[in-house]
């Protein structure tokens, strides 16, 4: 029998119920107002009283009102027909809500019961199988799903039955498979999962070993991250974390992308799905939104369920990256979800940790960030979920706790500098505060050894030193004025100048410039290392000044041209020629 | 408020503090109201039987006998053509001299608007204001608050662009704005003979100030009923919602809420973030743009409430006064309008987001070459240029007097880049250069 109870608190969402059964830490219930079924969690449980966090407006909400326990926690449906979707944090399709408004206590199926789907057996019978081994495919859009044992059964299975190459609905049996006890399990094409929990339904977890190209220089050249890696993005706002978010979307080489939309902007989810339809794949040219499914709760959504939408979107990661797929989930912005944590840890009165913040926000946050990461499956194929979230650090000051909770759980970081944005260099990501500890990882540097150029990795240290040495010549310049400083300094100034404009700078609403794949990227960076290791002979600063500015003026020109095509090779020309007529060091002008 | 006959009178009042009561009673829903010794109260907590209300107009001569009577419904707003034209206070009942008006009823605060169902927003809104429609223009569905510090205009530049906007009805939420600015937006509005397109909802700061929370949701569910309703294009006015997050802050406190930064509460982000985000463009052509002001205390940007707006709205307008020319402008370094690009050069000239970086940029320079001139190094040629351009830039585009359409913005700007500068120092697009550089 269902555990019951009826409500004896209201404090805006947070509601005391009092049970008449057992509770557990997590389980969904559901609050019965007249008509309206309000959905919710249970966040405390003490003695007979439980406080549930409800995912709606509790407004009217009656000492007295009925509640009914379902027996599990939050689950996620998950099967074909989740790509080009766009569910809200509870995974309702948003688009087949026929109302203009949202109201309340409404929830819908997210995947499609009547659609129909081409499916290929792939293991056979007599086949031993275990939680998440493939028994089959259909091809949803351009990816070939796979259908898998339901990651709740753990044991090991014999495959009694498997249907043939056919049509089939996702509800239909699709395998029959039998327990160690003979006892027969069917199994069809969706199955469920709890979002906290993370799916593990593989072999290993090695580290990770290869880089995930997202087309910007920034990230690949100087700070990759690493496929099944994790990154965040903290950024005052207007330093341009969504458009970076946005761009990485579009360019970066995976084969799904979750865009988890946490208490932001709707019109920022609106353009995700107007442009994405229009928008190609620069990797296999098939449209964006094909390789797209997005998890909106908009800041004026319920604040529960912006909880949920996170762990929502890595949930559905895991059960692709189990496909053996290159999953990456872009979450904007972790800060939200840690704020609504604080509200309700404050409903509940708990002692609040560093502003107001619930003292486990940093466990909760690593926890989660753990989950990303490359596996190898059971089958031996390799799947990934690569994790890029936001951060909106409260008055742009990065020491305040998500920031520092994140910087303790993510491996890359990609600090947006106010400084940069207000002097429209983008993307505003920090070429001196950010970093990639990927890029201490051995199997990372012998990656990049073989497939970019041996010794890539001590070449980008190199030019974070000359960035690093042109900021501290232009500290210099501006006290002493430019001619109070050698020449030397100017020139220093400007090979940072140089690597800033032409690699860290990057156009996103740039037609060409806005994608750069490793080829190009490793082109143009061997270029300005080039001009970067010739020491210059110049007359005086006016001059240094002069100079650079024209090669940076070509470089850019080349970043805007179509890569290898007539123009830019011409421009190459044209920089190779004014540099080599230049005066240098060992050479006679 | 009337009683009647069925409900049930409370007159045992447990606690009273500043701003709230605590009653025990039964059969009460969340966010119900009630009147509280006549005053009107809203619930904020069950507990069992003891019900914690906020008593808006505040505690003051409320005795522990005082009769609690339960409205049974959560606050509603009367819709109807009749709402235009009039003025009403915070709880949506008209002021003096204002008629009843015909209508039903809605409750304020509803729900959201299903994102897919929004249509991205893509229709321009001049203001002849060059600091808003050259560098920072805004569309139809935004909301975007102006930061200004409380000596600058911000009211008289607010019902300027609303006038300007040529929206169908506008819509002014008042929270604790002073009788003195209230009364101007009424004669500004008055003397356009705009008041029939007008609903004014409002706090003064002779109001109670919890009152003031009502006002947002009464002025966005008249927003609604006329986007929604009509299809009209809404332009919906806030002021000031410095004032609103501190009446939040109020009543946060007095229930024992843990504060976080700047005093404010936790839900801070989440309680402005409803209210802005009611700003949108509707399939039936119908749209509701928010335009706010933030005043901030010094200029900072970090204290708690712009900071959250910031991460809320779609964008910021300063306001700044130029020492130089001695005119208030639209600050072109930190005003950012994040929606501008969806009608730059689409809706207006298509020389117009590459006329705009350039100034900036030549401004920028200006700025440079002031730090060096301050700083005591020499000044080049260009330097010199750069500040005679930055001082002609302030006072014929920037400064919020000046009131032209954006052609003959993009126009000036151009003579303006031939003045004092050549072709290539300006760093436009060649063939925009060919067609648009003015001929001596």
């Amino acid at each position: 029998m269902k555990t019951t109870g009826e409500v004896v608190g209201v404090t805006s969402n947070l509601v005391t119920v009092k049970v008449n059964g057992a509770v557990s830490q997590n389980e969904i219930c559901y609050i019965t107002m007249g008509n309206a079924r309000l959905m919710a969690e249970v966040i405390k449980v003490n003695g007979d009283k439980a406080s549930v966090q409800v995912f709606e407006s509790t407004r009217g909400l009656r000492a007295g009102t009925p509640v009914e326990f379902m027996g599990n926690m939050l689950e996620v449906t998950l099967g074909p027909g989740i790509i080009t979707h766009i569910y809200d944090g509870l995974q309702n399709d948003l688009a087949a809500m026929d109302t203009l408004f949202l109201e309340r206590g409404h929830y819908n199926d997210p995947l499609d019961y009547n659609s129909t789907w081409d499916f290929t057996p792939i293991a056979k019978e007599g086949d031993t199988v275990t939680a998440g081994d493939w028994l089959g495919e259909v091809p949803e859009h351009f990816i070939k799903h796979k259908i898998m044992v339901p990651f709740v059964m753990k044991e090991k299975y014999t495959v009694k039955n498997i249907a043939s190459a056919g049509t089939y609905k996702i509800t239909d049996t699709i395998a029959t498979v039998t327990d160690s006890e003979g006892k027969e399990h069917a199994i069809s094409m969706i199955q469920r999962w709890p979002v906290k929990e993370a799916i593990t339904a593989y072999k290993e977890k090695p580290r990770p070993y290869k880089v995930m190209e997202t087309g910007m220089r920034a990230i690949d050249t100087f700070n990759p991250i690493a496929e099944g890696g994790t990154g965040f993005i903290p950024g005052p706002f207007g330093a341009g974390k969504t458009v970076l978010q946005h761009a990485i979307s579009k360019q970066a080489e995976a084969d799904l992308i979750l865009f988890v939309a946490c208490g932001e902007r709707a019109n920022e989810v609106v353009e995700v799905f107007v442009e994405f339809p229009e928008l190609d794949d620069p990797h296999t040219g098939h449209k964006l939104i094909e390789r797209t499914a997005i998890i909106c709760n908009t800041s004026n959504m319920p604040v529960a369920a912006r909880e949920a939408s996170v762990y929502t979107g890595m949930t559905i990661g895991e059960y692709y990256r189990a496909m053996g797929l290159k999953v990456l989930i872009l979450a904007d912005s972790t800060s939200r979800w840690a704020q609504a944590l604080r509200e309700m840890s404050n409903r509940l009165e708990e002692l609040p940790g560093p502003d107001a913040f619930p003292m486990d926000l940093s466990a909760i946050i690593s926890n989660f960030y753990a989950r990303a990461g490359l596996v190898h499956l059971n089958n031996g194929q390799t799947g990934s979920v690569t994790f890029i979230g936001t951060v909106s650090p409260a008055g742009g000051n990065l020491k305040e706790p998500v920031t520092e909770s994140t910087k303790k759980a993510a491996r890359c970081f990609y600090a947006l500098a106010q400084q940069r944005a207000d002097s429209k260099r983008y993307p505003a990501i920090d070429p001196l505060e950010s970093y990639s500890k990927y890029l201490e990882y051995p199997e990372i540097i012998e990656y990049l050894d073989s497939h970019v150029e041996a010794g890539w990795v001590d070449k980008v240290n190199r030019a974070k030193t000359i960035v690093l040495r042109g900021k501290e010549a232009s500290e210099q310049i501006n006290i002493l004025g430019d001619d109070g400083v050698p020449v030397e300094y100017h020139d220093r100034y400007w090979k940072s100048e140089l690597i800033d404009f032409v690699i860290l700078q990057q156009d996103s609403f740039d037609k060409i410039d806005s994608n750069c794949p490793m080829e190009r990227q490793k082109y143009m960076f061997n270029k300005i290392m080039d001009v970067c290791s010739i020491s210059f002979k110049h007359k005086d600063f006016e001059e240094c000044i002069k100079f650079y500015k024209q090669v940076i003026n070509l470089f850019r020109q080349m970043n805007f041209s179509e890569y290898n095509g007539e123009e830019f090779k011409k421009y190459d020309a044209e920089v190779g020629t004014l540099i080599a007529n230049y005066p240098q060091e060992g050479k006679n002008a | 408020m009337e009683t009647k006959a069925f409900q049930k009178i409370y007159t045992k009042i447990e606690n009273i503090t500043k701003a709230t009561i605590t009653v025990h009673a039964t059969d009460v829903g969340n966010d119900e109201l009630a009147s509280v010794g006549g005053k009107l109260a809203q619930v904020v907590k069950i507990n069992g039987t003891e019900v914690t209300l906020q008593v808006f107009s505040g505690t003051e001569g409320i005795a522990n006998n005082a009769e609690v009577i339960f409205h049974g419904e959560p606050p509603k707003l009367k819709v109807g053509d009749g709402l235009a034209g009039n003025i009403f206070n915070a709880y949506g009942q008209p002021l003096a001299g204002s008629k009843e008006i015909a209508g039903e009823e809605r409750e304020i605060g509803g729900p959201t608007v299903n994102p897919y169902k929004r249509l991205q927003p893509s229709e321009f809104i001049p203001t002849g204001i060059a600091g808003i429609d050259l560098n920072n223009a805004l569309v139809s569905g935004q909301k975007i608050p102006f930061f200004a510090d409380p000596d600058q205009p911000y009211n008289q530049v607010m019902a300027m662009v609303a006038l300007r906007a040529k929206a169908d009805k506008i819509i002014l939420g008042g929270m604790g704005i002073s009788n003195d600015d209230f009364l101007y937006f009424k004669n500004v509005f008055d003397n356009a003979g705009a008041l029939d397109r007008i609903v004014f909802f409002v706090n003064t700061t002779e109001n109670p100030p919890v009152e003031r929370l009502l006002v947002p949701d009464m002025a966005l569910t008249a927003a609604e009923y006329f986007a929604v309703d009509k299809g009209e294009k809404v332009l919906v006015l806030l002021t000031d919602m410095t004032l609103y997050a501190d009446a939040l802050a109020i009543v946060s406190n007095r229930m024992d809420q843990i504060p976080s930064k700047d005093s404010m509460p936790g839900s801070l982000y989440s309680d402005l973030a409803k209210i802005y985000e009611k700003a949108v463009q509707l399939p039936n052509g119908g749209s509701i743009t928010i335009i706010a002001v933030t005043t901030l205390s010094g200029g900072d940007i970090t204290h708690a409430v712009p900071d959250n707006t910031g991460y809320i709205t779609e964008g910021q307008l300063f306001l700044r006064n130029d020492s130089d020319t001695g005119k208030v402008i639209v600050d072109p370094f930190r005003s950012l309008s994040r929606l501008k690009q969806l009608v730059i050069g689409k809706k207006t000239r298509e020389d117009h987001p590459q006329v705009m970086n350039a100034a900036v940029r030549l401004y920028a320079d200006a700025s440079n070459a002031k730090t060096k001139l301050e700083n005591g190094f020499d000044l080049t040629d260009y330097d010199q240029r750069t500040l005679k351009f930055a001082y002609d830039y302030s006072k014929e585009l920037l400064a919020i007097d000046v009131n032209i359409d954006v052609t003959k913005m993009l126009d000036t700007a151009w003579t303006l880049f031939a003045k004092y500068f050549s072709k290539a120092e300006v760093g436009i697009r060649n063939d925009l250069i060919e067609k648009y550089w003015p001929a001596n």
